[in-house]
């Protein structure tokens, strides 16, 4: 297997829907290819790190506001549904 | 040769049955007029909505316009939402064209940032193969991160970091960003290996062995 055909199955791989047969292969090139095992390790922590950032948490004040605003805004158009946004 | 197995990632579960089935009475029960159970579902999900909007915008006024938009129309269209798929992906789409919308009207008078770390490469070859040791988060504090990965996902071109960000940080599933993008799942699977390995590639330079904190990009 060469890099790009690894390249291409590396979303599936990581995502664990892949055959047991395409993993095989996938696996013995990672066991001889440092490149495409330093690209797969780094790719996981790249997913890890964004999904435990919390990069945009919305701060409670923000969000009571603007809970606030939506449940007015459905308060009004129940009244009058006629009135679209 | 590797001492360390990169294994394959757990799927991202999607929500269980259970929640899915109180998701829906919510909206069966929201759709007779009962607002307080439409009001459960905008506590649900606030938080996601905003976090998606926030990626793809990148602008906060615009973000928290996203979230008031994207609840109201659905709260106007829930008589058109037929139940075959989940809120939340019904949802999610709503939001998804309010922030594309928000975002073109803002770039028709853009002037990059400087802060934004722009991607120009529409490649998916890694560059940067080195290994990232110590981890990032021995290597900056949590403020320190939080701006490197906001100023690297800005760098993404918005069709990569919505796919990137709908399946790997909220967790949807490929069918479930496909439906919400109105995408083939072959697309999607496309968008997202290339968003990976840019933010991936990317982000070594900040992370990867040869770095020090003396030696940023």
């Amino acid at each position: 297997m060469k890099c790009s055909q690894f390249l291409q199955e590396l979303t599936d791989y990581l995502d664990g829907v892949i055959d047991d047969k395409t993993r095989a292969e996938l696996e013995d090139h990672l066991h001889w290819c440092r490149n495409c095992y330093v690209v797969v390790s780094t790719t996981k922590q790249t997913i890890e790190i964004y999904r435990d950032s919390k990069l945009y948490e919305i701060p409670d004040d923000l969000r009571s506001r603007l809970h606030s605003a939506i449940m007015s805004k459905c308060a009004a158009h129940k009244k009058n549904p006629e009135k679209k946004a | 040769m590797n001492s360390l197995n990169p294994t394959a990632m757990p799927p991202i579960q999607s929500k269980g049955t259970e929640a899915v089935t109180e998701e829906l009475a919510l909206v069966q029960a929201a759709k007779r007029g009962d607002i307080s159970a439409f009001e459960q579902l905008v506590k649900r999900y606030d938080r996601n909505v905003f976090r998606i909007a926030q990626h793809i915008t990148q602008n906060r006024e615009d973000a928290e316009d996203v979230v008031q938009d994207a609840f109201l129309k659905a709260y106007q269209n829930l008589e058109s939402f037929q139940e075959q798929s989940k809120f939340y992906t019904w949802l999610v789409r709503i939001a998804v064209n309010e922030a594309l919308m928000r975002l073109r009207k803002r770039r028709t008078a853009k002037t990059v940032s400087i802060d934004e770390d722009v991607q120009t490469e529409d490649d998916a070859i890694p560059r940067e193969i080195a290994d990232w040791s110590p981890n990032p988060e021995q290597l900056y504090d949590q403020s320190e991160l939080k701006d490197i990965l906001g100023k690297t996902i800005k760098g993404l071109p918005p069709t990569f970091r919505t796919v990137f960000v709908l399946r790997d940080v909220e967790g949807l599933s490929t069918e479930e960003t496909a439906e919400a993008l109105d995408l083939s799942v072959p697309a999607v699977k496309s968008r997202l290996l290339r968003a990976r390995l840019q933010l991936r590639d990317r982000l070594s330079k900040y992370f990867g062995k040869k770095s020090s904190r003396s030696n940023q990009p």
